[in-house]
């Protein structure tokens, strides 16, 4: 089956997102950027099932500027066959995003979608189930072991009482969680070949997508900080503040 | 026009959330104007309807109720969200995994933009949410002419559990999809209360060295009454399960009293605790971020320090 995975662009999870001082976002220039963590795994997952042969060809697909092409190599380096970049340089909210790939996944026929869960710039968690939604596709959100069974999937989901387990039709979508797996680096000799690997570009236009953003951003501030706390020496000052000072216990 | 919630249960009883998830929906109705009803969808679930019934401030509760609505598969509960959206002008539901699963679809059947994570209620179509997690807060405006939204439950307080006399109205399920199964669940057993609703957490990072090791938070936890939970490394090394993870992509927490042992602080673990009242750090790295953030540090190694903060803690609540 084909598979098509979703990789965005975001501002490297080590690096502590800044407010801009006119409120109006969080600085990008000059900021090191990287694959979304949870398309990194959704991407490994596509690769290992491609290496496990329930997989025969991962296209892997981003929406944005000019530079989601680095993001799209890295997924390429990674194992993914080749690559759809939507091409704008509009803002792209979930609702548009889910838009742009429910008419590549059409476009290119596959069978499954794997997303991240989340993309750690604006937290959403939803372009997973909307895609799914769209399509009028099946959904298993938040993924930690997904296992291929004919027409169906088994999926293992994290969920806030411990675990989950559920079956889905295929063509399905996924969401990739923490535990599914751990991505591998690329090697040199693979992120030299990616970059012969065949890379399309389309438009929301072309794709005939209305990607008007719903949400207007009206200001983006930072949260109240917290005051500085002090050192205490020993356990027994510990409890002691904890009882009389915070008076929490 | 009114505000629909959905309500999470176990078909019997409500999860603690709901009644956060009501207190949101007033406060959006008390902005944009309308009635709250609640929406119990699930199996055999008159119980939780009854209970549903009770919430202070909710006025009406639709009950569906059909064997293809257990297991909260979002394959058969948002076809019915979107269709009884249409009398509705917002949709309202908790950042749970069960939220976060089934909003975003019911949404997308809807045409609308979701808005996640919740923390503030400005007007009808204003509200404030983290984004970076929670570095910084977004304020937002939705032209939806529905508006979806989950909340963060430790942004609203509870409802009250009692007091409403709610009518309770039956509506046709929609079937079943035929996409999606529920096989089951491995829910981690404890007698502890949740970490989303306890007073006290205390959590365990990789400097807890193996799983074994967290028989000395319990213990700490269990003079307390405190919940145990975890950073995201000590749940992939295997310490504990997922569903102890607290931060950016786990569990949310605010409780009153927050202990950090053995925890570096990244940003992800910060942005699922950083709210909590009082913040307490046990770590050997003078260094590590957590001090930034706590209340009270305390630089010492904590397989030393935890078995002490137990007989300490003994002490001190004799006293009281």
């Amino acid at each position: 089956m084909k598979v098509l995975v979703g990789v965005k662009r975001v501002i490297d999870a080590n690096v502590k997102a800044r407010v801009k001082s006119d409120g109006t976002g969080v600085e990008t220039a000059n900021v090191k950027m990287a694959m979304n963590p949870f398309c990194e795994i959704a991407t490994e997952q596509a690769v290992r099932m491609k290496e496990a042969g329930s997989v025969t060809e991962i296209i892997a697909a981003s929406c944005g500027p000019a530079a989601n092409v680095e993001t799209l190599r890295t997924a390429l380096a990674m194992g993914a066959d080749r690559g759809v970049h939507v091409q704008t340089d509009a803002e792209l909210q979930p609702l548009a995003i889910a838009k742009l790939l429910k008419s590549v996944a059409e476009k290119e026929q596959v069978q499954l979608v794997i997303l991240g869960k989340q993309a750690i710039d604006n937290d959403f968690n939803q372009t997973g189930q909307m895609l799914a939604a769209l399509l009028g596709w099946s959904q298993a959100t938040f993924a930690s072991a997904i296992e291929v069974a004919g027409e169906w999937l088994k999926v293992t989901r994290e969920v806030d009482g411990g675990l989950e387990h559920v079956e889905v039709k295929l063509p399905a979508v996924v969401t990739a969680d923490l535990r599914l797996n751990e991505p591998r680096y690329a090697s040199l000799p693979n992120i030299m070949k990616a970059k012969k690997k065949p890379i399309d570009t389309l438009t929301p236009d072309a794709l005939g997508v209305d990607v008007t953003p719903r949400l207007k951003t009206l200001k983006v501030s930072e949260p109240p900080a917290r005051k500085a706390g002090i050192k205490v020496e020993s356990v027994a000052q510990l409890v002691d503040k904890l009882k009389n000072e915070a008076q929490v216990i | 026009m009114s505000i629909l919630f959905l309500v999470e249960h176990d078909n019997e009883s409500l999860k603690s959330v709901t009644l956060r998830v009501a207190s949101a929906a007033a406060k959006v109705a008390a902005v944009a104007g309308g009635e709250v009803h609640a929406l119990v969808a699930g199996s055999n679930c008159a119980g939780a309807a009854a209970a549903a019934a009770k919430i202070a401030g909710v006025s009406k509760v639709l009950k569906a109720d059909a064997p293809a609505l257990a297991g909260n598969l979002a394959e058969n509960v948002a076809p019915l969200i979107a269709k009884l959206a249409a009398n509705y002008t917002h949709v309202v539901a908790a950042s749970t995994t069960v939220g976060k699963n089934i909003l975003p679809r019911a949404a997308a059947l809807s045409d609308s933009q979701p808005i996640s994570e919740v923390m503030g209620i400005e007007a009808a179509d204003i509200f404030v949410r983290p984004i970076y997690a929670g570095n910084a807060l977004a304020r937002v405006q939705s032209s939806d002419a529905k508006k979806f939204m989950t909340i963060r439950g430790t942004a609203f307080e509870a409802a009250a559990a009692d007091g409403g006399s709610a009518t309770i109205e039956d509506v046709a399920p929609a079937g079943d999809a035929g996409l999606s199964k529920y096989i089951g669940s491995e829910l981690t057993k404890s007698a502890r209360p949740e970490l989303t609703a306890a007073r006290v957490i205390i959590s365990g990072g990789r400097g807890m060295q193996s799983g074994d090791n967290f028989v000395m938070l319990e213990r700490v936890a269990d003079k307390l009454n405190a919940a145990v939970g975890a950073s995201r490394a000590a749940v992939d090394a295997g310490f504990v399960p997922n569903d102890y993870q607290v931060g950016q992509t786990g569990k949310v927490v605010a409780p009153e009293l927050y202990i950090a042992v053995g925890i570096s602080g990244a940003i992800q673990h910060l942005a699922g605790m950083k709210d909590s009242k009082v913040i307490v750090a046990i770590n050997k790295d003078e260094e590590a971020p957590i001090f930034q953030v706590a209340d009270y540090g305390l630089v010492a190694d904590l397989f030393k320090a935890v078995p002490e903060l137990e007989v300490e803690l003994d002490k001190a609540l004799q006293q009281k």
